[in-house]
């Protein structure tokens, strides 16, 4: 009994240490560059799962599907990103002059087309004002999570896993479920290209420089605008591959967002917000946590998370590898 | 015509005049169409179950054109949202600004509790659902019928024949960390152990825990038998991770785990599982096989719990008011024929009510088998006449405190 306790809790704690990644990594990122906290992120995952059963069910193979429900769902992040939180004046304006010439002027609202152009010439939606975008990202988390519920009901999907992946693999006479492993082989992967990316790559180097100091980079003229969106890209596409990922373990429900969002949190809290090692380190250091804290002391299972979240925020409010001061 | 300030002072008094004989509550009777009010979960986690409560209540009410006891049906449906505070709202709202008669729902316990004083102070007779035990025990609301069960009425029969049927001596029980989870488990636990079985750990999961894998590796390997009492999502993640470790053990559970509405998408890993249950949608009463054709048909899955729910709900509520005659808004008169109600075939098979207004009725012993392509609760075993207070005696029964994460107190916990 000891001995299969001890291996087998770890071998679950590195195994949701790696979905833990999937989730946090693009939380994290996003947090440090944009310095808010992404609160749609959630609902990115549950997005993710959601689009993967869709495909998974018509045929598509599981490792294509989980690429491309993240693809989707870092459109979707992009689209988000670029009308809603950041909405670029030029956009506008394009949408605004192709919403004058089919509508106001052919019915002859000269004096409102003129207004209505003044208006977005002078919009600055929620440029610069933190709280607001935040408050966005929620609303946007609740929107997804009512479509997800519109279109997909709210009964539970499961996702099948591989076929060759669903038997239980044997560890020294203990069962471990094959496909936890797999996934946990993914996150690694996945940690290993982003780490390339962030470290060796010029715009890895943009990206942390977005992140130490957002106006000093835009000072040397790295477009930090475009970052936004290329991190959110990056974030939304690794929340919906773990979406799609988690799904066989975790299943597709009303409610999946809301159950991984503070997740990502804690991670990005431990870990400190904009590090990749942050978030690398806090998702097995939440993976152990849980794991072994809910086994060991079950009375506690609430406590067990938000007790080490409250004292890192008390003594070291960057988090563990904390670029951000928050 | 010109409008005269006498005459238009006249037509204000005798509306006003006409509100008031509306608002006296016995005379209006049969005038116009029967207000129900219907409180369901439409957003948020736990909507699958208010969604179902929806078709079920809906298909009732098509197969009868919507007519009840000769009267019109005017359904009036709300969105708790799963909040407590949002069902007393809309409670408040179904009663006072659009007069129903009678109610039915709410799904979730907290909502039920949450309008209970004012279900009360209102005089608003309910058909709940939700499984609280002390709704018709120690707490009973005198305005409340309960035809679907209490969270452990379902346990009692599964841990009887968990032990003398199934000769099963060890299990485990884990649950939902809340009140349901709680009765559920507690109603299992007492029955088991007063027939000789031993409920060896009793484990309890967070009602929102993303990953049941570290409450899996904590089972002995020994082990009988598991009881879960997780409902909705958590039931299908609880059961499917349990066979991904590598687990064959013999699933046990109450009336939620294995619902029709999860079971086709749990596959293969549910097979074999024994639950307890007021109703399965393989029931051969007439009744049932058209439920389902129709559920088939509008909705294109088997109904389950919450669907059956509502159905038999409004069963109830048809037979009560074709006693009173259609007259449900004579509160008093009506709530005493709810209570009454006393019926031979339903689509649960025969009902009646206890004194405190919860159902007493078959209970089912159903095991997940393979039918065609389709997973379905095959009925293996029905306990017939069964009270929410099983075999105990009432009065014995009320003494003790209610079923609780610690009562009655697990004696043979092994660590």
């Amino acid at each position: 009994m000891q001995g299969q306790f001890w291996i087998i809790q770890t071998l679950n704690s590195v195994a949701f240490g790696g979905l833990l990644f999937m989730l946090s990594s693009g939380f994290s990122l996003i947090f440090g560059l944009m310095r808010i906290p992404n609160l749609a992120h959630g609902g990115f995952f549950m997005l993710g799962a959601y689009l993967g059963y869709s495909l998974l069910i018509r045929g598509v193979n599981f490792w294509v599907a989980a690429l491309l429900g993240g693809l989707a769902v870092g459109l979707l992040g992009v689209v988000i990103e670029r009308f809603i939180i950041h909405p670029s004046n030029r956009i506008l304006l394009a949408i605004g002059s192709f919403l004058d010439a089919v509508i106001f002027r052919p019915l002859g609202l000269r004096a409102f087309s003129g207004a209505w152009r003044g208006m977005i010439a002078r919009f600055r939606g929620l440029a610069g004002n933190e709280q607001g975008q935040v408050l966005m990202t929620l609303g946007v988390s609740f929107i997804v999570a009512d479509v997800c519920l519109l279109i997909w009901t709210g009964d539970p999907m499961t996702l099948p896993a591989p076929p060759a992946l669903r038997r239980p693999l044997f560890i020294g006479g203990y069962s471990f479920p094959t496909y936890r492993l797999v996934v946990l082989g993914v996150a690694l992967v996945a940690a290993a290209c982003l780490y390339l990316l962030m470290e060796r790559t010029r715009l890895g180097a943009m990206i942390r420089a977005g992140v130490d100091d957002r106006e000093m980079a835009r000072g040397c003229g790295i477009p930090v605008s475009r970052l936004f969106t290329i991190v959110f890209l990056l974030g939304a596409t690794l929340a919906g591959i773990g979406g799609v990922l988690g799904g066989p373990i975790l299943n597709a429900y009303p409610g999946l967002d809301t159950d991984m969002l503070p997740l990502a949190l804690i991670v990005v809290i431990l870990g400190g917000a904009g590090s990749l090692l942050g978030a690398f380190v806090g998702s097995f250091v939440v993976g152990f946590l849980y794991n072994f804290g809910i086994a060991l002391v079950p009375d506690l299972a609430y406590f067990v998370l938000f007790l080490p979240m409250v004292l890192v925020l008390m003594f070291l409010p960057q988090g563990l590898f904390g670029r951000v001061q928050l | 015509m010109t409008l005269h300030r006498r005459k238009v002072l006249k037509g204000i008094a005798a509306s006003g005049a006409s509100l008031a004989v509306l608002k006296a509550p016995y005379v209006q009777a049969q005038a116009g169409p029967m207000k129900v009010g219907f409180l369901t979960i439409k957003t948020g986690p736990l909507a699958s179950g208010g969604l179902q409560m929806e078709q079920g209540l809906t298909v009732f009410l098509k197969e009868r054109n919507n007519m009840i006891a000769g009267r019109q049906v005017e359904l009036h449906t709300a969105d708790t949202a799963a909040n407590p505070a949002q069902a007393r709202t809309k409670t408040q709202e179904l009663v006072e600004r659009l007069n129903v008669s009678v109610i039915i729902g709410p799904l979730a316990a907290f909502e039920a509790l949450a309008i209970d004083d004012y279900i009360r102070s209102s005089q608003t007779p309910i058909l709940t659902v939700a499984g609280a035990e002390d709704m018709t025990q120690r707490k009973a609301n005198p305005w409340l019928v309960r035809a679907s069960a209490t969270s452990a009425q379902p346990s009692h029969p599964v841990a009887d024949y968990a032990a003398k049927e199934l000769k099963l001596k060890r299990v485990a029980t884990i649950a939902d960390d809340f009140a349901f989870g709680h009765e559920c488990v507690a109603g299992f636990q007492r029955v088991f152990e007063d027939n000789g079985g031993k409920v060896v750990q009793k484990l309890f999961s967070p009602l929102n825990a993303p990953d049941y894998g570290t409450y899996i590796a904590q089972f002995k390997p020994d082990l009988d038998g598991i009881f879960t009492g997780h409902a909705g999502a958590n039931g299908l993640k609880f059961i499917k991770q349990l066979r991904e470790y590598g687990s064959k053990v013999q699933i046990l559970g109450g009336f939620t785990p294995v619902d029709e509405s999860l079971l086709q998408q749990m596959g293969p890993e549910a097979l074999g599982a024994i639950t307890g249950n007021w109703y399965s949608a393989q029931l051969d009463f007439p009744i049932n096989q058209k439920f389902v054709a129709a559920i088939q048909a509008d909705y294109k899955v088997d109904p389950g719990v919450y669907a059956a729910e509502t159905y038999v709900s409004g069963e109830v509520l048809e037979a009560a008011a074709k006693a009173v005659g259609g007259k449900i808004e004579d509160k008093p008169a009506f709530m005493k024929a709810l209570k009454e109600t006393n019926l031979a075939t339903s689509l649960r098979g025969p009902m009646k009510f206890d004194e405190f207004g919860n159902v007493v009725g078959n209970l089912y012993i159903r095991k997940v088998e393979k039918k065609g392509d389709k997973y379905v609760n095959a009925v293996v075993k029905t306990y017939p006449n069964v009270s929410q207070f099983w075999t105990y005696k009432q009065d014995e029964f009320l003494k003790n405190p209610v079923y609780s994460r610690d009562f009655p107190p697990a004696k043979n916990l092994e660590n």
